[in-house]
């Protein structure tokens, strides 16, 4: 019990003493998160509305693929980019490896499916004939598109968030893939992992509390956003 | 002039032709009906009319030019407006769901207040106008739905079983509104349904479609009164069908055996001619006695009632007179010849009621 | 919709920005190190890679996994230079050819820790042969790292050296955690272990463990720099290893090592080998 509020007051030490290193681990998570939340959610969104919206053949097992795909063992994920990103490896002219960039990759990765699985389940619980009556209307393709993701605003905002749940707090991949490295790719997950292995578990307990506080204060900004937008 | 012409229409789902479509066309300004069964193929034919669903074979064009390609559908797409058997409306005001075509087009905000508030108006929904769509009762959504139609101004209107989903009152009233709307906008449209009685309401032309096939198409007149086989005939109320043989003719009239029983039609025949014919219920006249030499009905049978069913403001009564016959009298007139399962009655039509659809020699 | 598309490209330059950042000439200017989680945890490392940063300008990526993945990072060249402490596997290493130049450097040591009341009476045998044969012997619980770790391999040597096989046996347990996690789960079980003294100076103020026996010269943890060969693996930065080599061996840096620990735990955490012969040590 003393070790939990000995993490809590540290964690509030941490964060008002400013301590620069936690704020730069802070900052990066939420960098890395960010960026990979967001390209899963063009690459999810965009790619889970076409296959709702198309049939062709050998959909349905695309359709598994992807299922299967949310989930995904992001450690696997992680396993392979690094195997592949290696300096001898297919793609180790581009010097990714241990970088935020690799972390990005594999987090978006790991995410993309996630958001194009429920995408794809929203887009198509939408009403059959709904595009029908969007492109009477004489909408553009582009224009039908948007107006469907509006009209499944609710479940996608619901994909985005469980797509960043997914990544924020994930810690296999992004210690395999960015190597940990202090002050470079070193995030919260990450640097707890490395805190508790060291023994020093107040810090760990302060760092896990910082990484709670984040993901309760970004879901609640995407949960205002999903709610303030329900039918009343 | 003709709006639209379809040619060579072949529309084909999981292997299957679901919709072949020799020739379709609709002129500015008429409303033509398209009634048929459930799953005769009539939506399908719709969309693809309205290019919303790619035919496998057939041509469309609109005013007089060929449509192909997406961009040129579009341009097209944005002449017409389609109102579904479901209001289909998004999740937001009803304003924006009625203005929705139009800021597709681009037009600019104070000119879509206007158009919007009128034609809430005419469609009797402006008090609804900043509820939420999703709030609506069907009537009234299904008022929305034709307001974002009528809205753009299209020059050709498609609907699809408007009126399946709503309950009687609301039907009616939307009915009655609609059918003055259109006169008044003079707007062509092409109407699918399964209920005779609304096409007759609105149509100008009628098509008969089953199995995805177009079986007759012509004036309501000609469609209900003289279809051209069985399953139109069936499919537009001329319950009574037969076949008989010519026995004697004279002078523009022929005298024809069916079941033992004689009945005159009109018509240049043959002696030993097959025809088989049919009669429209509402030409059906019962009575207690057979109507005498001092009218104008040459028919006279006695029948027997075998079955009394009531059909909202009527009740059919479908008799026996040697070969099945179907009557339609109104409820005052069932009372005031106490019409009851078994008892004989008899049944008369004229001969001109007597509509032939195929003769041949045996 | 126009600030959607300000959003794209902002987020497309920072992408850029990064990559633009580890292609190109970025390769020459990391080096990629790959030690020990355990000498990653004393903290050492905090304090010279700065050091060597600042004075060379690499870029020094810390790659802290098990001995034996470090090893294994350096066979197939993935990794610039090796910093580790796990001499038989290491002499490998350099007898197949992959490692050149390998350098002492350092040396730190194992103790043994456990509970204040020392259920087996362990504290005052001479060598650490007994103390295990002891343990063994009172089957009391012993916890090990078990995850082929430097600490973990140096773990069965001893055992093996004190003639015992401890497997399977129902005193032994294996954590496969890492050190400072070990050392709490021995606390809670009040259990034996293995471990370097630098993690234990590090937590003992939150410990439940005494130090029962050191210096058994059999206890030395002896650290060595190891380049890899570019012969073998061209792709690696050899310059930069060898500037980084060069460096932990300098006296400058013999001398920050020296004095490492001393301020925050009172004694030293390492002691500074390089020049010397590994036989000459501890004595």
């Amino acid at each position: 019990m003393e070790l939990l509020i000995d993490g809590f007051l540290k964690a509030f030490g941490l964060l008002f003493s400013m301590d620069r290193e936690v704020f730069s681990i802070t900052l990066l998570s939420l960098y890395v998160s960010g960026l990979a939340t967001f390209i899963s959610l063009v690459l999810g969104i965009t790619f889970g509305t076409l296959l709702a919206l198309t049939e062709f053949r050998g959909r349905n097992f695309l359709v598994s693929l992807i299922n299967t795909g949310m989930g995904l063992p992001p450690v696997v994920v992680g396993l392979f980019i690094t195997i592949f990103l290696w300096r001898n490896g297919p793609l180790g002219f581009m010097h990714l490896l241990y970088t935020p960039t690799a972390m990005i990759v594999a987090q978006a990765i790991i995410a993309t499916p996630i958001v194009m699985g429920i995408s794809l389940a929203a887009m198509q619980s939408l009403p059959q004939k709904l595009r029908f009556q969007i492109l009477s209307l004489g909408a553009t393709r582009f224009q039908m598109f948007w107006l469907l993701v509006r009209e499944a605003k609710l479940s996608l905002l619901a994909a985005v968030m469980a797509g960043f749940g997914g990544v924020i707090s994930e810690v296999g991949a992004s210690i395999m893939v960015g190597g940990n490295i202090k002050g470079y790719t070193r995030v919260l997950t990450t640097a707890t992992v490395l805190e508790t292995s060291k023994g020093n578990f107040d810090i760990a307990i302060a760092l896990s509390i910082i990484l709670l506080f984040l993901v309760y204060l970004i879901n609640l900004v995407l949960t205002l956003i999903q709610q303030r937008e329900r039918p009343r | 002039m003709d709006l639209l012409v379809a040619e060579g229409i072949k529309v084909v789902r999981g292997g299957k032709v679901v919709v072949e479509v020799e020739k379709f066309v609709v002129r500015s300004g008429e409303t033509v009906a398209l009634i048929g069964p459930n799953g005769s193929g009539k939506t399908t034919l719709l969309m693809t009319l309205a290019t919303l669903l790619k035919p496998m074979e057939g041509k469309i064009s609109f005013k007089g030019e060929l449509l192909h390609g997406f961009s040129q559908a579009l341009h097209y797409r944005r002449q017409l407006a389609c109102v579904f058997q479901e209001p289909l409306l998004l999740d937001t005001t009803v304003f924006h769901n009625i203005a929705l075509g139009l800021k597709i087009r681009g037009m600019p905000g104070g000119e879509i207040k206007n158009r919007v508030e009128n034609y809430a108006d005419l469609f009797n929904i402006t008090p609804l106008l900043h509820r939420r769509a999703r709030k609506l009762s069907s009537g009234e959504a299904q008022r929305v739905s034709l307001a974002r139609a009528f809205v753009l101004e299209p020059e050709i209107l498609f609907l699809d079983e408007p009126f399946a989903n709503l309950d009687a009152p609301s039907r009616e009233v939307l009915i009655d509104d609609l059918a003055c709307i259109l006169k008044k906008k003079k707007v062509a449209a092409l109407f699918a349904t399964h209920d005779r009685s609304e096409a007759v309401r609105f149509a100008d032309r009628m098509a008969v479609m089953t199995g995805g096939k177009i079986l007759q198409i012509g004036s309501c007149e000609e469609v209900l009164n003289h279809p051209i086989n069985e399953q139109v005939a069936s499919f537009v109320g001329m319950d009574t069908t037969f076949w008989g043989k010519v026995v004697s003719v004279k002078d523009g009239s022929a005298l024809i055996a069916v079941s033992q029983k004689l009945i005159e039609i009109i018509g240049y025949f043959e002696v030993g001619d097959i025809v088989f014919c049919g009669i429209r219920p509402e030409q059906v006249i019962l009575s207690q006695s057979p109507l005498g030499k001092d009218t104008s009905i040459r028919n006279n049978l006695p029948a027997t009632v075998v079955e009394v069913s009531p059909r909202g403001s009527f009740y059919k009564v479908t008799l026996d007179c040697g070969f099945p016959l179907t009557s339609y009298v109104t409820t005052r007139s069932l009372e005031e010849l106490s019409v009851k399962v078994g008892m004989s009655l008899n049944a008369s039509f004229k001969a001109t009621a007597v509509h032939v659809m195929k003769h041949g020699r045996p | 919709m126009r600030h959607w598309k300000c959003l794209f490209v902002v987020i497309a330059i920072l992408l850029m920005g990064d990559l633009g950042e580890s292609l190109g000439a970025a390769g020459q200017r990391e080096v990629i190190l790959a030690t020990t989680t355990s000498t990653q945890d004393s903290g050492l490392l905090d304090l010279l890679i700065p050091l060597f940063e600042k004075k060379t300008g690499y870029f020094v990526k810390t790659i802290a996994v098990g001995s034996g993945q470090a090893i294994a990072m350096g066979r197939r060249g993935e990794a610039d230079i090796l910093l580790v402490h796990s001499p038989a596997a290491e002499e490998h290493f350099v007898k197949n050819g992959f490692g050149i130049n390998r350098r002492l450097v350092m040396h730190n040591d194992f103790v043994i820790v456990g509970p204040p009341e020392d259920p087996a009476k362990i504290k005052g045998l001479k060598s650490v042969a007994e103390v295990f044969k002891r343990i063994a012997a009172e089957g009391k619980l012993f916890l090990s790292r078990g995850d082929n770790s430097g600490t973990h391999v140096k773990e069965k040597e001893l055992w093996k050296a004190a003639g015992i096989n401890p497997e399977k046996k129902r005193w032994y347990q294996e954590t496969g955690l890492g050190m400072g996690e070990t050392l709490n789960v021995a606390a809670e079980k009040k259990g034996y272990t293995l471990t370097d003294r630098g993690t234990y100076l590090a937590l003992r103020k939150n410990l439940r463990l005494v130090l029962l026996s050191e210096r058994d010269e059999r206890l030395m943890n002896i650290y060595h720099v190891i380049e890899v060969n570019p012969a073998k693996w061209p792709k690696v930065n050899a310059l930069g290893a060898k500037a980084f080599a060069d460096f932990i061996v300098s006296q400058e840096i013999q001398e920050v090592i020296r004095h490492f620990g001393k301020e925050k735990y009172g004694e030293a955490l390492f002691y500074p080998d390089a020049g010397k012969k590994v036989e000459e040590l501890g004595k």
